[in-house]
C-alpha cells in the first residue's frame, strides 16, 4: 500500500479499473440484451425474405392462396380453408372459455371465503397455467375425440384450446374486477342492491374492458397453437372448408406445419406466406387488445405476464 | 376482497327480497361451479392419463377393470421402461425404454437453459439497472412480441434458417476441418431426406439437429427469464443499492453484489419457469430437432423429445387400443409431472421472494 498522501485514503482502490470493470459490464449487458432483438429482427427477416422468394420461384395466384382449399399438389394448396376454421375455432373457445373464466374470477374475487377450497383452487390456477399445451391436446384426445365418440372435430379443437386459455383469462379478469373501487361497491349496497345485482350491473360493466383486452390477448395465444390441434388430430390437408364445429379441419398453425414439413420447397413458401397471413391475425388482436387498454387505461399487467 | 356484507333487510320491504337473496344463492353456487371447473380439469388430466397409461403397463385400463371386469396383464414392466435404451413402440420389433426420449427432452432444456439463462438474466440487470428510461421502454415491448411468436413459427424458422445457415455453418467450417464429427453427420443424415437438404442447405447437415433446438428453444424462453429476474429485481429496495452507493460502489459491484443476491429466489424461479416452458415445448423443436430417439450429445445430431414422439404419434393417427396408442399417455404422463414438480418448485419460490419484501 503506496500512500502518496494523506487525503487518498482509497488509494488501495484502483478506480480506472473499477470503472473499466463497470463499462466492459454495461457493454456485456447491452449485447446480451440486443440477442432477443437480433433475434425477432432475423426471424422476421426470414419470413418476408421466403415469403418474397416463394413469390419470384413459384407461379403463386395470391386470390387462390388466400380463399382457395389446400391440396397434396403444391400448386393449387391454397389458405382459405385454415382460416375458416381458425375463425370457427376462435369464436367456439371464445364462448367456452369467456363464461367459465369470468364465473370463475367473479367468484374468487366476490364471493369466495377465506377457507382451504379457495386456497386450492387459486394454487391450482398457477399449477394449469403451467400444463404443457400438448398435454391438453392428449387429454380432449382421450376423453372427447375417443371415449366421448366425437371425433376430431373443430369443437374438440376448441375445447383443448379453451382449457389451455382458461388460466390466462381468470387472471386478467381477476385483475381488473380487483381494480374497481370498493366505493362504487359500496353505494351500490346504498341504494339498496342484493350482490348479484351489485357484480352485474355494476362491477362487470367497470371491469369487463380489462376482461376483453385479457380475452383477446388469450385468443391471440390460441389461434397460434399447434400441438393441442395435432394431439386432437387435424387433417394433413385443409381439403375443404369447415361446414361448423362438427366438421373436421385443419386450421392456420397446423397446415403452416404440415406445409414446413414437406420437403418440397413450394410448400415451404406456402408455409412462409400462411405465417405471414398468421402474423397479420396477431398484430391486429394485438393492437385491438392495447386499444381497448389505453382508451379504459385499465392498468393491467404487461402481455408477458400471465 | 371477499365482502361479506349483505344488503340491510327490507328497505323495500317486500316479498320480492327473499327471491332476491333466493337468485343471490344460485348465482353463487353456478360461480362456484365455474370455478370447480378447473379444478376438475386437473382432476381430468391425472385420471385420463393415469387410466390410460394404465393399458400400456398393465394390458387394462382402470375404468375397464372397474367397471367391465377385465384383468390386469402385464405387459411392459417398469423397469424396461425406465431403464431400456431403445425407444421404438410402433416399430415391428418394439422396443419400450423411454430414456432416449427422456434425454432428448432433457438435451433441449439444459441447451437452452445455457442460451436462455444468461441472456435473460443480462437482459433483466440491463433493463432494471443500466437502462435508461426510454431504452426500458422501447426493449421491453420488443421482449414482449418474441413471447407472443407462436411456437410454428420458430419451428419455421429453425427449418428455413437456423439450420441451414447458422448449425451448418458451424458444422462445415468449424467442425468439419477438425474432421471427427463429419462421419458421424454423415451417417446420421437420414437417407430419404438428404437430397432435399442438400439442395436446401448445400451441405450436409441434417435437416435437424439438437443445436437448432437448442436455440429455438433457448430465444424463445428469454422473455420469460428476463420479464420475471426484472420483476424480481425491480422489488429490491432502493436502499440497499443506495446504501452501497454511498460506499463508493460502482453500478457493476451494485448489479453483481447486491442486486443479484437480494432478488435470487425470485430470478430460480424464472429460471425454473423457463425450464418448465422449455421441457412441454413442442412445435419449435419437433420442427428443428427431429424424430429420432437417440441417445447422443453431438450437437449436430437429430434426437427426438418426448414431446416429438407425442406429435409423431398423433400424426400418424394410431388407431385407438394398439400399444402406439397407448404410450402416447405413458409419455404424457411422465411429461406432466415433469412440469407439475418444476411448477410447484417455481411456485415454492415465487412464495419466497415474495415474503422477503412485503
Amino acid at each position: 500500500m503506496s500512500t502518496k498522501r494523506e487525503t487518498e485514503f482509497l488509494a488501495d482502490v484502483d478506480l480506472s479499473r473499477e470503472k473499466l470493470v463497470n463499462r466492459l459490464f454495461h457493454g456485456l449487458l447491452v449485447i446480451a440484451s440486443l440477442f432477443g432483438l437480433v433475434m425477432l429482427v432475423l426471424l422476421i427477416a426470414d419470413v418476408i425474405w421466403e415469403s418474397a422468394q416463394a413469390f419470384s420461384n413459384f407461379d403463386i395466384d395470391i386470390g387462390n392462396f388466400l380463399t382457395g382449399t389446400s391440396s397434396s399438389r403444391a400448386g393449387q394448396a391454397g389458405f382459405g380453408a385454415s382460416i375458416i376454421a381458425s375463425l370457427w375455432l376462435m369464436a367456439l373457445t371464445a364462448i367456452l372459455a369467456f363464461v367459465i373464466a369470468v364465473g370463475c374470477a367473479l367468484y374468487l374475487v366476490e364471493y369466495a371465503p377465506e377457507n382451504r377450497t379457495t386456497r386450492l383452487i387459486e394454487a391450482n390456477l398457477a399449477n394449469l397455467a403451467g400444463v404443457p399445451s400438448i398435454v391438453y391436446g392428449l387429454l380432449v384426445l382421450a376423453l372427447i375425440v375417443n371415449d366421448a365418440g366425437m371425433g376430431s372435430v373443430i369443437l374438440a379443437g376448441a375445447i383443448a384450446l379453451a382449457l389451455l386459455v382458461v388460466p390466462i383469462i381468470i387472471v386478467a379478469s381477476i385483475e381488473s374486477i380487483r381494480a374497481v373501487p370498493a366505493s362504487v361497491r359500496d353505494g351500490s349496497y346504498a341504494m339498496g342492491a342484493t350482490k348479484w345485482q351489485t357484480v352485474r350491473r355494476v362491477v362487470l360493466p367497470q371491469a369487463m374492458p380489462g376482461i376483453l383486452t385479457g380475452t383477446i390477448l388469450a385468443l391471440a395465444r390460441a389461434i397460434g397453437e399447434t400441438a393441442p390441434l395435432i394431439m386432437v388430430g387435424t387433417m394433413l390437408h385443409a381439403t375443404r372448408y369447415p361446414d361448423g364445429p362438427f366438421a373436421s379441419f385443419s386450421a392456420m398453425p397446423t397446415q403452416i406445419y404440415s406445409w414446413t414439413y414437406q420437403a418440397d420447397r413450394m410448400f415451404n413458401g406456402l408455409a412462409a406466406l400462411g405465417i405471414v397471413v398468421l402474423l397479420t391475425f396477431l398484430v391486429v388482436m394485438y393492437a385491438l387488445a392495447g386499444y381497448l387498454r389505453k382508451r379504459y387505461e385499465a392498468d393491467g399487467g404487461s402481455i408477458s405476464n400471465v | 376482497m371477499s365482502t361479506e356484507t349483505q344488503p340491510g333487510p327490507g328497505i323495500s320491504g317486500d316479498d320480492s327480497l327473499e327471491a332476491a337473496h333466493e337468485k343471490n344463492r344460485r348465482v353463487r353456487r353456478a360461480l362456484f361451479g365455474c370455478a370447480a371447473v378447473t379444478v376438475v380439469t386437473t382432476v381430468a388430466i391425472f385420471l385420463v392419463l393415469f387410466d390410460n397409461a394404465a393399458s400400456y403397463f398393465f394390458g387394462a385400463r382402470i375404468s375397464e377393470v372397474l367397471f367391465d371386469g377385465d384383468s390386469f396383464a402385464r405387459t411392459i414392466t417398469f423397469t424396461e421402461f425406465f431403464t431400456g435404451t431403445r425407444w421404438a413402440p410402433d416399430h415391428s420389433t418394439p422396443a419400450h425404454g423411454v430414456l432416449p426420449i427422456v434425454w432428448g427432452t432433457l438435451a433441449i432444456t439444459i441447451g437452452a437453459a445455457f442460451v436462455s439463462i444468461p441472456i435473460g438474466t443480462a437482459t433483466a440487470l440491463y433493463l432494471s439497472e443500466y437502462a435508461s428510461t426510454g431504452t426500458r421502454n422501447k426493449l421491453k415491448p420488443v421482449l414482449e412480441v418474441l413471447a407472443g411468436v407462436p411456437t410454428i413459427v420458430y419451428g419455421y424458422f429453425a427449418v428455413s434458417f437456423l439450420t441451414p445457415v447458422i448449425v451448418d455453418g458451424i458444422a462445415s467450417n468449424v467442425v468439419n476441418p477438425a474432421g471427427t464429427l463429419l462421419d458421424s453427420i454423415a451417417f446420421l443424415a437420414p437417407g430419404l431426406l438428404e437430397p432435399a437438404a442438400e439442395a436446401m442447405m448445400g451441405v450436409s447437415v441434417g435437416r435437424y439437429s439438437l443445436l437448432a433446438g437448442v436455440l429455438v428453444v433457448g430465444t424463445m424462453t428469454i422473455p420469460m427469464v428476463s420479464s420475471i429476474s426484472e420483476d424480481a429485481m425491480q422489488a429490491v429496495p432502493d436502499d440497499l443499492r443506495n446504501g452501497a452507493y454511498a460506499l463508493g460502489a460502482t453500478k457493476y459491484q451494485v448489479s453483481t453484489r447486491i442486486v443479484l443476491p437480494a432478488a435470487v429466489s425470485g430470478i430460480f424461479a424464472s429460471y425454473i419457469l423457463a425450464v418448465s416452458r422449455a421441457i412441454g415445448e413442442t412445435m419449435a423443436v419437433t420442427l428443428a430437432a427431429g424424430f429420432n430417439a437417440n441417445l447422443t450429445a453431438n450437437p449436430f445430431a437429430e434426437i427426438m423429445t418426448m414431446t416429438a414422439y407425442l406429435v409423431s404419434m398423433a400424426r400418424g393417427t394410431s388407431a385407438v387400443g394398439t400399444v402406439e396408442y397407448q404410450s402416447l399417455f405413458a409419455v404424457g404422463l411422465l411429461l406432466f409431472l415433469m412440469t407439475l414438480s418444476m411448477n410447484l418448485l417455481n411456485d415454492w419460490m415465487k412464495r419466497r421472494y415474495q415474503e422477503e419484501y412485503r
